[in-house]
């Protein structure tokens, strides 16, 4: 069997503007995203014959290649989860190249989540659908546990108790990411950064966490284009190689409602990820020198070093004092301010933060950067790359 | 008396006080016309200026001499509708002496018909009041009707006429009726219950948990073949494949294993902050549910609570969690 490990690579990164209220259809800021990335690479439409998107997005690959000018497609494919599809779009795309099934993919996240529809917001209809998620949904939905906050709030009560975790703790997460977005011009959080105090005086949304714990609802795009590294050699700037992908779901796994399986202090299906990535790259955590770790919520970037094996269970804490996750710390992580910062465009915003480390182009231009772990969703079945510099 | 409630026609609200009302009334009525207290004050200029500025009537033949002096009237009269002004007892209620209603209200009071409101009032004037006159009021008691039921509730119509003497020239006269009533109660006829809005899908494989918690019992399902308790249920026992499915009845003790304070946003259905936990069951397993009777700072994990099943509508009902001594 042949590894994907280094067949493959991100040839081109595009986004629209990160806003609240976008004006436009979720539609055009697709299309808006996909000229970026083509642009970006080098590449015309006509030479894109794969399409890979969220389930959850709104925009059919057929609807992208109608306004974008794409013509014959080859390969086109969903990736369920909410959030936890990020990385496995690169995944369903690397593969699809690797496999010849298509040699140009391009993967797209495109939404009007401020202005349109808001996942923040409970939705009474999430417990009435017939379907295996309405079921699972109908557990919660009755007591009023309807929203990602809430689900994120149980895990982080019992991830408190377990390891001694504080509020603070979550905080220094949010204090991390605010500091990094306040240098990107791109940021919606550009130029306002937080101190702690400020974490600690914001109001509850779901105890344990405060409105600071929590990312922000963004309208926005973004788009990547996945191509053979061979081939993204010979393209206009140098690749992300796709070093390794994954995706992962654990035993008992939950839409964010895992509370049925043994553990509920750590994220069963990051390990899952986690293992797939170290198998396929070879490397280890000592190997990473940013990571771009989902940050809808802050206890779950905790978590994630966790399971990641950056730290040792309940260490998290620790690892991350005195500025260890900030840029110039041990592991910078999200260095363009992540989803608590920039945007929430799914984690994809993320994905091209990647690129821009790989590629020495970003704002907070981490030192020496070989290889970027990404990570993608969390609370949900998720997904892992790792990228690198050739 | 007859014992069913003709449309608009109340049964009296006890046995004889019906009949003590009409009994009164009549006995008032008999009374004929009854002379209460003097005006407190003759007609007066400063009086008339004050009601007709807050009226707004400026027809000057009420307060201008020389204009009065020129019109029909030859002097200042008073506005005709200032009738009842000059013998109204005061805020303090003053000593207005006794009319024949007196007897009545206090009566209707006393039974409960505490409500009063003004129904009808029509006035008549037979000539105009001049400056210096005191009237002196006369009151007649004319009728009781009811119990009726009204929007505001069951009650009697009481009417009188008074009317208003300058010596013994009437000025002027008014029929006033008032509907005394029996104010509804807060909560009066049960009301069909709201919605509850946060509803369940339910299906075959689930079916046994809701009906459960409606007849007040926490199932568990259990494989009929192995005898595996699992939850949420399914329909296949992920130990041994069986679809033979059974349930077993919890203890309805647990322990709080997590929980969060919901404040923001406002949830459809429940008033914030609420509590929501991840509740482990002796049997174990876990279950989902609020903890309710219980202030959200004094709920930690690891809290004794005990199951509760609390009708959220007339389909729905919801296992709850109340604190329980260890």
């Amino acid at each position: 069997m042949h590894s994907l490990s280094g067949h493959t690579a991100v040839a081109g990164i595009g986004a629209t503007e990160f806003s609240k209220a976008s004006g436009r259809t979720e539609l055009q800021l697709a299309a808006e995203a996909v000229f970026a990335a083509l642009d970006d690479a080098g590449l015309a439409p006509s030479e894109v014959d794969g399409l890979v998107t969220y389930t959850q997005d709104g925009n059919q690959e057929i609807a992208v290649a109608r306004e974008v000018g794409i013509g014959d497609l080859s390969f086109f494919s969903r990736v369920d989860y909410g959030g936890g599809a990020a990385c496995g779009t690169v995944l369903h795309a690397a593969m699809a190249v690797a496999t010849g099934a298509a040699s140009t993919v391009v993967c797209y996240r495109a939404f009007n989540e401020r202005s349109g529809r808001r996942f923040g917001q409970p939705d009474a209809r999430l417990g009435g659908e017939p379907s295996s998620h309405g079921m699972e949904m109908s557990w919660h939905v009755p007591f009023g546990l309807m929203t990602p906050a809430a689900w994120v709030a149980m895990f982080a009560r019992r991830y408190m108790h377990a390891y001694g975790a504080t509020s603070e703790d979550f905080g220094r997460v949010a204090v991390a990411m605010r500091r990094h977005a306040a240098v990107n011009p791109a940021a919606w959080f550009y130029q306002r950064p937080i101190t702690l105090e400020e974490h600690q005086a914001s109001k509850w949304i779901v105890e344990p966490l405060h409105l600071l714990d929590c990312c922000q609802e963004s309208d926005g795009a973004v788009a990547l284009v996945v191509t053979s590294a061979e081939r993204a050699r010979d393209l206009r700037r140098s690749p992300a190689v796709i070093t390794a992908a994954a995706q992962g779901s654990g035993a008992g796994q939950m839409m964010m409602t895992s509370f049925y399986r043994d553990d509920m202090s750590g994220l069963q299906e990051m390990g899952v990820v986690a293992r797939g990535l170290w198998e396929m790259s070879g490397m280890s955590p000592r190997d990473i020198q940013a990571a771009i770790l989902y940050d809808h919520f802050t206890p779950f970037v905790l978590s994630q070093l966790e399971e990641l094996g950056f730290c040792g269970r309940g260490e998290a804490r620790d690892f991350m004092a005195g500025g260890g996750i900030e840029i110039d710390g041990h592991l910078p992580v999200n260095p363009h301010g992540g989803q608590l910062g920039e945007a929430y465009i799914h984690g994809m915003n993320g994905i091209a933060e990647a690129v821009r480390q790989i590629r020495g182009t970003s704002v907070n231009q981490v030192e020496g950067t070989q290889n970027v772990l990404v990570t993608a969703g969390t609370g949900v079945p998720t997904s892992g790359l790792i990228l690198s510099r050739e | 008396m007859s014992t069913t409630a003709e449309p608009g026609v109340a049964e009296p609200a006890a046995t004889g006080v019906h009949e003590r009302f009409t009994a009164l009334a009549e006995r008032q009525i008999e009374l004929g016309e009854v002379r209460g207290a003097a005006a407190a004050d003759p007609v007066n200029l400063p009086m008339i200026r004050h009601w007709t500025a807050a009226m707004g009537d400026a027809n000057p033949v009420y307060t201008d001499a020389a204009f009065a002096g020129a019109s029909v009237h030859g002097e200042i009269v008073a506005p005709p509708a200032m009738a009842q002004v000059w013998t109204m007892p005061g805020l303090g209620g003053g000593k207005g002496g006794t009319s024949p209603v007196d007897e009545l209200m206090v009566a209707l009071d006393e039974d409960g018909f505490t409500g009063v409101v003004a129904t009808n009032c029509e006035q008549t004037y037979h000539r105009y009041a001049r400056l210096g006159e005191r009237l002196v009021p006369a009151t007649r008691m004319t009728g009781l009707a009811g119990p009726k039921t009204t929007a505001l509730g069951v009650g009697y119509f009481v009417t009188w006429l008074v009317t208003w003497y300058s010596e013994d020239e009437p000025v002027a006269e008014m029929m006033f009726r008032v509907l005394k009533f029996r104010p509804r109660e807060e909560k009066a006829a049960p009301e069909e219950r709201t919605r509850y809005p946060l509803r369940p899908a339910v299906n075959r494989d689930t079916a046994f948990f809701w009906e459960g918690v409606q007849e007040g019992e926490l199932r568990i399902q259990k494989c009929g073949d192995c005898g595996e308790l699992r939850h949420p249920p399914g329909p296949v026992c992920p130990s041994c494949r069986s679809a033979n499915r059974v349930y077993a009845v919890a203890s309805g003790l647990g322990e709080v294993y997590s929980f969060v304070v919901h404040h923001n946003p406002p949830v459809p259905g429940i008033e914030t902050p609420f509590v929501v936990a991840v509740i482990a069951l002796p049997e174990g397993i876990r279950v989902v549910g609020n903890v309710v009777e219980c202030s959200p700072e004094k709920v930690g994990i690891g809290m004794p609570v005990r199951v509760e099943y609390r009708e959220m509508d007339d389909e729905l009902t919801l296992p709850m969690w109340v604190p329980r001594e260890s």
